[in-house]
């Protein structure tokens, strides 16, 4: 069963300027924030600064597009999955084909953006986090393609169920270092990644892959994977001439589900669900959905929710999906959800599972497990809509990276 | 006068010629290996010529830290070390030491969960004196310094060789105790640092800041803490102290009486050169 959990509205402000979000340092609401350590503050003043200028940089922003269009590939396609459609029987099912990137996810589309401005910063070394392997393939790529060194950090327990993107990285040319701390997922691959970033300030751009991280990172991100929702709204408006009912997208640290959604906000009449990893179920306590069981927290260089104890240590997280599997969500998130405007919901390993195989063999189209969180909640939600009701479920990444971790799970040797 | 503003005044009336005596600040984590083995650590350090203490919170995230206080805060964790264990340790602690300057360290998460308030009013009623929290730039501390001040507690800030003269100017308002300077890029237990460019910024950091500056990261032996105290009012000293804690597990009273024994050596022939610079 997929659990659906009561969101609570906090505080429900009279009208919301969502573009306006963050103020100038950060914060969405209470939420966000630059809680780092000065040896990063002139780093991050640095990043900030350099930010704001290519924002209204058009000389950037054409760069940017051209990009996104001749080396990712994009616009990704919106495609109705009729087919799907009609076994659930319900609403009408739009993928937004973030898969068919080049390097198989939405990551890259962040990756050229944060690439683009290193090399305007002048800054050759590259460093990044990454938990499913996919941000760290992503920006292997951009570092490769503009000629960057590249180091990768990668929790060990990662390293071993994501063995194909460990091994795409190394063909890329980036140095792949196994962090063994903590609980060697994705949270401690940040903790040593920001290490490195301290140690090496002056050469260094540290390519954050989510919409977390201390400000400029959540607004940075949000805007550069923006391109999905924009596109989105475009295409649907083309093929049906009219807004979608729903959005979904899983949720990790956020970054696809918060560029789907951001500019559908101001849309009153667009329901939005972000579905994060529900593990083994909320109930046993192993799983990574702060936003639907955790509490307000600091972490990572912001305020947000996440999974931690009563004595404010960080819990360790499970989910079968190394991508989803981290302790907090991005700040954006926990405000959107406490002002009520996107309801966070959970699937389990096994609606994960179950949605993979069934997109893969009524579709032909093998979703990685990340994205199957947001399907299994998608066919369910169409479930309980009317044929003439269509939503959009991103599709951020492909599934082939996976493989190995369900024939694992299901008994099966390569 | 708070026990930071007293050991400090007390230092500089024991002016050894060359300018004040410079306070030696041992680091040791709460808890690390045992629990067992901090009270008594503490006393040892204080004989041995410490004269004010940073105390560890652990944290399961430390980002700001190199490998050795990692494994501190992940060995302290194993025991379920709360701030509330801290608490007791330092009220232990003040039972029969109630002039050595006690400083908590950690990060900010641990500190929010349960609320500034209520913190600052039970570090304050253990004996606490000054906190510093890693990942509390000043730019984010509009509560979290008032509710310090208000119970008595200096609120100790960091500053770094990337420090601007604006970040400088910005902390001048907010600090009190001491500031702590981290003198070199990286977290720590990093390389070797360089005292020249240590003194340069700690002048610059004077103009602005009339605080004792104490100065940590790279200070690993007698040797580079009597250079740096001959630019600064405190030397602080932790990954070097930290490393002892795997010299045995500490289960025992005499695993536990070597680790303090050669943690004691090194403060003192750290306390002899500083005095002899």
């Amino acid at each position: 069963m997929t659990q659906l959990i009561d969101n609570s509205v906090k505080e429900k402000p009279q009208s919301v300027d969502y573009a306006s979000m963050p103020d100038e340092h950060g914060h969405f609401g209470i939420y966000g924030g630059v809680f780092a350590s000065e040896t990063l503050m002139q780093a991050l003043d640095e990043l900030r600064d350099a930010y704001e200028k290519i924002k209204t940089d058009d000389d950037f922003q054409k760069q940017f597009d051209a990009d996104l269009a001749q080396y990712v590939g994009r616009p990704s396609p919106l495609y109705l999955a009729e087919r799907l459609s009609q076994q659930v029987g319900g609403a009408q099912i739009y993928l937004k084909r973030e898969d068919l990137n080049h390097t198989g996810a939405h990551k890259i589309n962040n990756t050229i953006g944060q690439g683009l401005l290193a090399k305007m910063m002048g800054k050759n070394r590259i460093i990044a986090e990454t938990g499913a392997g996919q941000h760290g393939v992503a920006s292997a790529t951009v570092a490769a393609r503009f000629g960057m060194e590249c180091i990768v950090y990668m929790g060990a327990e990662d390293i071993e169920r994501q063995a194909p993107n460990v091994y795409r990285m190394k063909l890329l040319g980036a140095k792949v270092v196994a962090v063994e701390s903590g609980s060697k997922t994705l949270k401690d691959a940040l903790n040593e990644a920001m290490r490195d970033w301290v140690t090496n300030v002056d050469d260094t751009f540290y390519i954050i892959g989510t919409v977390a991280g201390p400000h400029p990172y959540p607004a940075m991100v949000r805007d550069f994977q923006a391109i999905i929702g924009r596109e989105a709204k475009v295409q649907m408006q083309e093929q049906c001439g009219c807004l979608p009912d729903a959005l979904v997208a899983c949720v990790g640290g956020g970054s696809n589900a918060i560029g789907l959604f951001h500019p559908f906000l101001e849309d009153e009449s667009v329901a939005m669900y972000g579905v994060e990893g529900g593990g083994l179920g909320i109930e046993t306590g192993k799983h990574a959905a702060p936003l639907c069981a955790g509490s307000s927290g600091v972490l990572h260089g912001n305020r947000t929710y996440m999974m931690e104890d009563e004595n404010g240590q960080i819990i360790e997280t499970h989910s079968v999906s190394a991508g989803l599997d981290y302790p907090g969500v991005g700040p954006e998130h926990s405000w959107l959800k406490d002002i009520g405007r996107v309801n966070y919901v959970a699937a389990t390993d096994d609606e994960a599972l179950e949605a993979f195989h069934t997109l893969t063999q009524v579709e032909g189209i093998i979703p990685a497990l990340e994205s199957s969180h947001a399907i299994a909640y998608g066919m369910k939600l169409a479930a309980s809509m009317k044929p003439d009701q269509r939503i959009i479920i991103n599709l951020s990444g492909r599934g082939d990276k996976d493989i190995n971790t369900i024939a694992n799970i299901e008994g099966i040797k390569l | 006068m708070s026990r930071l503003a007293a050991r400090f005044a007390e230092l500089k009336a024991q002016n050894t010629g060359s300018g004040s005596k410079a306070a030696l600040i041992p680091y040791v984590m709460t808890a690390d290996p045992v629990p067992e083995i901090t009270l008594p650590l503490m006393h040892a350090m204080v004989a041995a010529g410490a004269d004010i203490i940073e105390l560890g919170a652990p944290f399961s995230d430390p980002m700001a830290d190199g490998p050795v206080i990692q494994a501190a805060s992940e060995r302290s964790l194993a025991h379920d070390t709360s701030l509330h264990d801290v608490f007791s340790l330092v009220s232990e602690f003040r039972k029969t030491d109630d002039s050595t300057p006690i400083v908590m360290m950690g990060y900010l998460n641990p500190i929010e969960v349960m609320g500034y308030d209520s913190f600052a009013q039970q570090a304050s009623a253990s004996g606490i004196d000054g906190v510093i929290t890693v990942d509390m730039p000043p730019v984010e501390a509009e509560k979290y310094v008032p509710a310090l001040k208000s119970q008595g507690l200096d609120p100790v800030f960091l500053l770094a060789p990337t420090s601007t003269e604006e970040r400088v100017k910005k902390l001048a308002g907010l600090a009190s105790g001491f500031v702590y300077y981290v003198s070199l890029k990286g977290v720590t237990g990093a390389a070797t640092l360089d005292v020249g460019a240590v003194e340069e910024k700690v002048a610059q950091i004077r103009k602005f800041i009339d605080l004792p500056i104490g100065v940590g990261f790279g200070i690993s032996d007698a040797e580079s803490a009597a250079k740096v105290s001959r630019c600064s009012d405190a030397v602080v000293v932790g990954s070097a102290i930290v490393k002892k804690m795997t010299l045995n597990s500490g289960k025992t009273e005499q695993e536990r009486s070597i680790i303090i024994k050669e943690i004691s050596d090194i403060l003192s022939a750290m306390r002899a050169a500083m005095d002899a610079a």
